[in-house]
């Protein structure tokens, strides 16, 4: 064949060899690309490839009273997480585990939701695994693929269920934290505060998470622990030093009678928070490696609302300590003394118009001066004094002494309490012409009527009263350095307040709590519930010459005050006597119809507290005014 | 007297390229996780045997025998790919196509590797009983016949990647039997015109572009209307021709443009192979140490992505090595193919070239996505019984063809 001279073949053999050198170098010149200049980057995706973050918690900061005991601390726990490629065999995983340890199928389905919502990372089987499960485990390790057991420091709260509303209580942050930036520096699977303290203060309390690296294989499937990168240790996160007297807190949890819902709260007059209590309480423990959806169940479906911390998130009526304010009122406007008598006395009652108000002692007190009205609780009284001072007064000075904010104490979720802007209020809660402006301004001069308070908030003030007149903030932790609210009254006025609050322990309602060896200041109450039996108000101080601690308790449905007034006296005693000056607590008190004497008022307004629909009623024209 | 040495820069060539090919295919079954790789090497070993015996045989053969048989080598192929076509079985990265002739269960091979080495020795005789060298159109009727009808086959089953190496082989020999390069862009246009097809502005641009070439290089009436004319046709057929292709082809291609589309599924392999690569560096992880192959991350390491393997472990330093051996083997081949004592022998050695040439170039080029996804294998290096008998066969033709040059007196020059 022609063409094939040695000639003309090797001119193509010259063009072909140029061919294949051109490839070749084009091949090389790829490869060059791919690994020397871009080598880092395929380096990276090579190490994401194979590298899975795992966090390391950070030990959370201890939560001490003021003498540096322990409410909560951390202490080495374990927990148990599974790493899988996909859904199905997670849950191969999670049935080969129920073989050794006993996984409910509610937990099955909590890890399986927990896993789809971070694939690449382990998904959290145990948050808190006792030795056995976890001894038990290891041994099965080899039929246990993407079995990591990590050593993780768990919660501790030693005071249990005494401090379940002071401490809060932490779990793993939810997505909806996470989307609203609840908890900056938070990821998935972080252990945050989810109330009280633990919540207030997680920023300190939390630390930073940690990292190491375990290297899996194309299938997710666990290789190597701590291969490769450095582990990045976790931060601890710093302690905090409470205000809190934690032999008080817990001696509150052990007189509470079992059953009784409502609230203690114990303020020096610096505003530092001795106790703080709300029952039913809970135990913060159970919470500590992820409550069970059947605990949560329960305590988010107890009627009794363990949950809710009814210091700071319940409302009450004020009822009859909020004489105080009202005579406080007086007292600063100058339109009495102590001495004052009203123009009208007791009989029992008081026409005003067409109506009959009545005093809860329907025999009547006869005549009384402040201190005799303060001590005896007189409704008559009071309405008279109401009158004089007259709804806008009574309205423009409860602002003014802090009855329309909040507390400020330092932790979440504080409820403010409701209190009239102004006259105006009652005009759009109920028409201009279907109020009784004389008749609303009876009810608020005996503490009834459009006027919630918190729990810490009438402590606040009584706080106020037993201090320079100065109602301060109070705190658990961060000091607010004296900030308060003064409540205008001159230290004269202030002593003849303080000697009708001691008249009522001496001889007035709470005159069963008298002992020679300490002398407590204080007001019993009834704040009227239109569902039910009555809450029981009792706030007092003592010494009552030179105050340490102000104590202000409520127990729903306990029909009065003299109820309470036992519980926080002792509460009293305990902190200022010491533990042998307390006597054991007699559990018949509540029910012990010989010590109460009635203190009751007249036909309150339908404001339920704890009604969902009358806070939202009442919220909205709170907001309404704010926007005013 | 003693007969002349056999080629030595052939065995030693072939020879490196085989124990490097071995050793990486030992390192591809060293894994944390079990995976099929595992004791491939050993298998590969006996084939290794086999594929020596094959070609100790092949080179006590004369090329005239060789001539002689190529027809009937050449219709038994296209009967086997026949067969295969009604009967075949699937496998590696093609479970679903009709590749593998099985008989009793068994996989004894791919009939497309048979009539890869067929369609050389036939086009060879066709090529090299002319006069001339094929100067139009019509002179290329023949030759294309006997590439296309295989060539068809193969695209039938599907094996797109089998199917190129057709088209490498028939382009290559041309080329080496003289048609001028000018004839073969020509033949090439319509394959252009086929991929410019999807965008319609870029394609009308072709075809002006092509129009002036033709007004430039004046061909043949009856060859510049065909060329033009089929131009036209594949813009034409391209989106019923795209539509038809089976979806995981239309991936591949996808993918091979875009890998990071759909990372999980089709790019994964792309993806993958390219990190594994890439993570090497210069001098890679270390022999048998590659992360990304232990952890099972690299698919189809011991066949088609074998040489992702070289490219983590031995890094940049390793691939230079192995392309190095690739291309010494390619210019030791175009040399016997040049020496070679008539056109039947030199055609065929060449057509040898452009058979592993296609194949190298397509599986190196695909580990680091300079070429799109086929699965094809890479001679000497990839585990496979069928191939590496090919591949022995042709190097015993190319042994032979040097062994008959140089009995004939053909000296260095």
């Amino acid at each position: 064949m022609n063409g094939f001279d040695s000639y003309r073949l090797r001119h193509r053999a010259d063009i072909a060899r140029v061919i294949l050198i051109v490839a070749f170098v084009v091949l090389g010149g790829a490869f060059f690309r791919t690994q020397v200049i871009q080598h880092s980057k395929f380096q990276l995706k090579a190490e994401t490839n194979r590298l899975r973050p795992i966090p390391l918690t950070p030990p959370r900061g201890s939560i001490l009273d003021r003498h540096g005991r322990i409410i909560a601390e951390n202490v080495p726990g374990y927990s148990v997480k599974l790493l899988a490629p996909s859904t199905d065999s997670l849950r191969a995983v999670i049935a080969m585990v129920r073989r050794f340890v006993p996984v409910d199928s509610a937990q099955v389905s909590d890890i399986v939701e927990r896993f789809q919502r971070a694939r690449y990372q382990p998904a959290l089987i145990f948050g808190d695994a006792s030795f056995e499960v976890i001894a038990k485990l290891e041994e099965h390790r080899s039929v246990l693929p993407g079995l990591v057991i990590q050593a993780e420091p768990k919660r501790l709260y030693p005071a249990g269920k005494s401090v379940g509303h002071l401490a809060g209580y932490v779990s793993e942050v939810t997505e909806a934290d996470l989307s609203a930036d609840k908890y900056p520096g938070a990821v998935l699977g972080s252990i945050v505060g989810k109330a009280g303290l633990e919540r207030e203060y997680d920023d300190t309390l939390r630390g930073n998470e940690g990292v190491h690296y375990i290297e899996v294989n194309a299938r997710g499937r666990l290789v190597r622990e701590g291969a490769a990168s450095a582990a990045l240790p976790p931060t601890p996160g710093n302690p905090i030093t409470t205000t809190i007297d934690l032999d008080l807190q817990q001696f509150i949890d052990s007189i509470w009678p079992a059953g009784v819902r409502g609230a203690m709260v114990a303020l020096t007059p610096k505003g530092e928070v001795r106790a703080l209590y709300s029952a039913p309480t809970f135990d913060p423990n159970q919470f500590v490696g992820g409550i069970t959806s059947a605990e949560w169940r329960k305590l988010n479906n107890d009627p009794a609302r363990p949950l809710l911390n009814r210091v700071i998130q319940a409302r009450y009526p004020p009822a009859s300590p909020f004489k105080l304010a009202i005579s406080a009122m007086a007292l600063k406007r100058g339109l009495v003394k102590l001495s004052t008598r009203m123009p009208e006395p007791c009989r029992g009652g008081m026409r005003l118009g067409n109506r009959v108000f009545r005093c809860w002692k329907k025999e009547g007190h006869g005549s009384l001066d402040l201190i005799g009205a303060v001590a005896a609780s007189c409704d008559v009284y009071f309405y008279q004094l109401g009158l004089q001072l007259g709804l806008d007064a009574i309205i423009q000075d409860g602002i003014f002494m802090g009855f329309r904010d909040k507390s400020g104490i330092d932790l979440e979720d504080e409820l403010s309490p409701i209190w009239p802007s102004s006259k105006a209020y009652f005009d759009r809660l109920y028409g201009p012409r279907y109020w009784s402006p004389p008749g609303t301004t009876l009810n608020f001069s005996i503490g009834q009527g459009e006027n919630t308070q918190t729990l810490i908030n009438m402590v606040k003030f009584y706080q106020g009263l037993a201090g320079p007149g100065v109602a301060l903030t109070p705190y658990i932790v961060r000091s607010s350095s004296g900030k308060g609210r003064s409540l205008g009254l001159t230290p004269k006025e202030l002593d003849a307040l303080r000697t009708s609050l001691i008249a009522v322990v001496e001889r007035g309602t709470a005159s069963a709590n008298r002992r020679a060896d300490l002398a407590v200041a204080g007001k019993t109450g009834t704040a009227q519930n239109p569902h039910g039996d009555d809450h029981g108000w009792f706030i007092g101080f003592a010494p009552a010459d030179k105050p340490e601690l102000v104590v202000g308790g409520i127990m729903e449905f306990a029909e009065h005050g003299t109820t309470v007034a036992p519980y926080v006296v002792r509460t009293l005693r305990r902190y200022i006597l010491g533990p042998d000056a307390v006597g054991p607590v007699k559990l018949g008190v509540l029910l012990d119809e010989s010590l109460t004497s009635r203190d009751t008022a007249p036909r309150p307004l339908e404001l339920d507290p704890d009604s969902a629909a009358a806070r939202a009623a009442t919220d909205s024209i709170r907001r309404a005014e704010g926007n005013q | 007297m003693r007969g002349p040495a056999i080629d030595r820069n052939l065995v030693v060539v072939s020879l490196a390229l085989m124990l490097f090919g071995l050793a990486i295919l030992y390192s591809a079954g060293q894994t944390d996780v079990p995976t099929r790789a595992a004791g491939m090497w050993e298998r590969q070993i006996v084939w290794f045997g086999v594929g020596i015996v094959a070609c100790w045989v092949v080179y006590n053969i004369s090329l005239r025998v060789l001539e002689w048989v190529a027809p009937a080598l050449y219709a038994f192929s296209i009967l086997l790919l026949g067969v295969v076509l009604v009967v075949g079985t699937g496998a590696g990265t093609a479970e679903s196509s009709h590749s593998w002739l099985s008989i009793g269960g068994h996989q004894i091979g791919q009939p497309s590797e048979l009539a890869k080495v067929a369609t050389v020795l036939m086009l060879a005789r066709f090529l090299s009983g002319r006069k001339e060298a094929p100067r139009s159109l019509w002179d290329l009727v023949g030759p294309a016949l006997i590439v296309g009808v295989p060539f068809l086959m193969v695209l039938k089953q599907p094996d797109l990647g089998s199917a190129l190496v057709f088209v490498g082989v028939f382009f290559a020999m041309l080329f080496w039997s003289g048609v001028r390069p000018r004839m073969l862009f020509l033949m090439a246009t319509p394959g252009i015109s086929l991929f410019l097809a999807f965008n319609t502005l870029a394609w009308s641009a072709w075809i002006i572009i092509f129009v002036l070439i033709l007004i430039a290089w004046r061909p043949y009436v009856w060859d510049w209307t065909t060329f033009l004319a089929a131009n036209v046709a594949m813009g034409a057929i391209a989106m019923p021709l795209w539509t038809r292709l089976a979806p995981y082809q239309q991936n591949r291609l996808l993918t091979f443009l875009n890998p990071e589309a759909d990372p999980r599924a089709a790019g994964y392999h792309a993806i993958q192979s390219r990190v594994a690569i890439g993570s090497g560096g210069w001098f890679g992880t270390g022999y048998t140490e590659g992360p990304q192959k232990r952890l099972a991350f690299l698919p189809e390491q011991h066949t088609d992505f074998v040489f992702s393997v070289v490219g983590e472990e031995l890094g940049f330093l390793g691939v230079a090595v192995a392309l190095g051996l690739f291309l010494t083997l390619f210019l030791v081949l175009l040399r016997i193919a040049r020496r070679a004592t008539d056109p039947f022998s030199s055609l065929a050695v060449f057509g040898i070239i452009g058979l592993f040439f296609t194949h190298v170039f397509e599986n190196v080029g695909m580990t680091v996505n300079l070429m799109p996804i086929t699965g094809i294998p890479l001679p000497l290096f990839s585990y496979g019984g069928s191939f590496f008998i090919i591949c022995a066969l042709c190097l015993g033709v190319a042994l032979r063809v040097a062994y008959d040059s140089r009995s004939s007196g053909y000296l260095d020059s």
